[in-house]
């Protein structure tokens, strides 16, 4: 089966610095694919590169069976984007939002309107319907936003940092709508820095940094891959000074980050032992997760 | 900087929905926006027509309300293709990000700028006609050849929205837009013989003034107010049409350049 996506050793740079650096990515139909890093990492420079907005300086790109950027409108024509910032209509309402976007596309009024409220009802905003868009709430704006991506029934739907800003409530009804698309077959590209909406939500994923895909898979594979199956984080005011004499004998590798110290190893039952005589730490013992892949492969200093 | 930012538009009929998001935005405040569009010509040129116009002998063959009738016309419609191409294209563009949300569909960059260009002569059409209907009732027209003046109007619109926009494209920040109406909008209104006669100016400004396309819309308007056909039509509407296609182009690359990021 073809590919609904494929990129091929994608090239963008900006006056001079390489902001995506040889991509290669391939979607296949119905899978949620994530791309995650940290910021600046060339994330939304790779989606607008895929969706045609952006020219490469080098590479291939085939979306939907057609060459991109050069046939991007027609690819688009079955595309959906939620991007990372609103940008709904604010002087419309809810149900004018739909409308006025599904026209863009081409599509007769008769035939967004009979779309309009099954849309509203995936989004939950049935009951919003003839509100204006600034009197809703974030989440609401999130899910309209949504909805409007789909007014076209697109066969592949591309989601900037979906839940950044959300509150988990808000979080945890837009996972459920983009699993609910996953199993109606739709394809899903999505970037986010959040490791468990990753874990939760994609059946592959890759960390970017720097422009270049450093490591992809399935999140327990790349957890697997990447580093120790457990974790003991030791707190408190001693932790870095205990760390730096003992860790080094019970963890294949350690981090000190201000008053924790993170110890990755295989078997933590040696390490706790001796952890509960010591005085004045106390300690968390859980199985490696996607954060801890995360910071090992892109470093803990921060980006700005 | 690359050289598809240079390629001639690629046109489609995409722009359509935009010009038809824009109108049923406008429709939603379109008493308040043709009170602005109205009120502001009318009074200058009630005032200015029948206040100053009573000290003043004949203008060009005709009153001094008629003459300032044609040129009311020409420079309210100049005014709303302005402001319509400046202010509230930016606040598309840069503020509530319109634009972005539209290039996510098939519609592109290019429909955008001929759609935002489109609009804003729209919104030329209704306010020149509304002076031209107005005017017409106080019994300031004189033929039915002041009729030409609704397509003039549209033209008018097309000109100055092409030429606002690559002030838009340029824009760091609304403030930006001073510049552009103190030291073009303002000055044209002045010298293109809206007011008075170009002749009336010195030598160097009238040659100025030549250059400027409001002067060239002016010579087109009032004989047509007054009731006969231009001298130089051709050579006006030309004038016109060129400021329009060159603005568009400019425009358009300013436009790609500051997007493609």
């Amino acid at each position: 089966m073809s590919a609904v996506l494929s990129a091929q050793n994608l090239q963008k740079s900006y006056a001079g610095q390489k902001v995506v650096n040889g991509v290669n990515i391939s979607l296949n139909k119905g899978e949620c694919f994530g791309l995650l890093g940290p910021n600046g990492a060339g994330k939304t420079t790779t989606l607008r590169l895929m969706l045609g907005l952006i020219e490469p300086d080098g590479g291939y790109l085939d979306l939907l069976g057609h060459a991109v950027p050069r046939h991007a409108r027609e690819a688009r024509l079955r595309v959906g984007v939620v991007p990372q910032a609103d940008n709904l209509d604010p002087d419309f309402t809810v149900a004018e939002n739909l409308l006025v976007y599904g026209r863009y596309f081409g599509m007769k009024d008769n035939e967004i309107n009979a779309r309009i409220p099954a849309l509203l009802e995936f989004a939950s905003l049935a009951h919003k319907k003839d509100v204006k868009v600034p009197t809703l709430s974030g989440g609401m704006k999130r899910r309209l936003t949504l909805a409007r991506a789909l007014v076209n029934d697109p066969d592949i739907l591309f989601l900037d940092e979906p839940t950044t800003g959300l509150d988990p409530q808000a979080r945890h009804l837009i996972w459920q709508r983009l699993h609910d698309l996953t199993v109606q077959g739709k394809t899903l590209l999505l970037t986010t820095h959040f490791m468990d909406e990753a874990e939760r939500l994609c059946h592959r994923l890759a960390i970017m940094d720097n422009g270049q895909l450093i490591s992809e898979g399935s999140p327990r594979e790349l957890i697997k891959r990447n580093i120790e199956a457990e974790v003991v984080e030791v707190y408190g005011e001693p932790a870095a000074q205990w760390a730096n004499a003992h860790a080094a004998q019970y963890a294949a590798r350690f981090e000190v980050s201000g008053e924790t110290a993170f110890c990755y190893l295989n078997d933590a039952q040696p390490l706790i032992t001796h952890l509960q005589s010591q005085s004045g730490l106390r300690y968390l013992h859980r199985p490696a997760n996607l954060e801890d892949v995360f910071l090992k492969l892109t470093g803990r200093e921060m980006r700005e | 900087m690359s050289a598809h930012h240079y390629a001639l538009p690629r046109l489609s009929f995409r722009f359509f929905p935009i010009w038809r998001r824009h109108f049923m935005v406008w429709r939603k405040i379109a008493a308040t926006s043709v009170l602005g569009h109205i009120a502001d010509p009318m009074i200058y040129l009630l005032g200015l027509g029948y206040g100053l116009g009573s000290l003043l002998p004949e203008m060009g063959g005709t009153s001094y309300i008629v003459f300032l009738a044609a040129g009311t016309i020409c420079y309210s419609t100049m005014n709303s293709a302005s402001f319509e191409a400046l202010y509230s294209s930016f606040a598309r563009m840069h503020e509530q990000r319109t634009w972005d949300a539209i290039m996510n569909t098939p519609v592109t960059l290019d429909d955008i700028v001929l759609s935002e260009i489109l609009w804003a002569a729209t919104k030329s059409l209704m306010s020149g006609t509304a002076v031209l209907a107005v005017a017409t009732l106080l019994g300031l027209t004189h033929s039915f050849l002041s009729l030409w003046l609704i397509p003039l109007a549209l033209l008018i619109g097309l000109c100055f929205a092409s030429l606002g926009l690559i002030m838009t494209a340029l824009a760091p920040a609304y403030d930006f837009f001073m510049y552009y109406f103190t030291l073009a909008v303002t000055p044209m209104m002045l010298l293109c013989g809206v007011f008075f006669p170009i002749t009336q100016l010195p030598p160097f400004w009238q040659g100025v003034a030549q250059a400027l396309p409001l002067t060239h819309a002016v010579n087109i308007a009032r004989p047509l107010i007054i009731g006969y056909v231009p001298d130089g039509l051709m050579l006006h509407v030309a004038v016109l049409l060129g400021f329009t296609l060159c603005g568009f182009y400019v425009s358009l690359v300013l436009f790609r350049r500051r997007l493609a990021k």
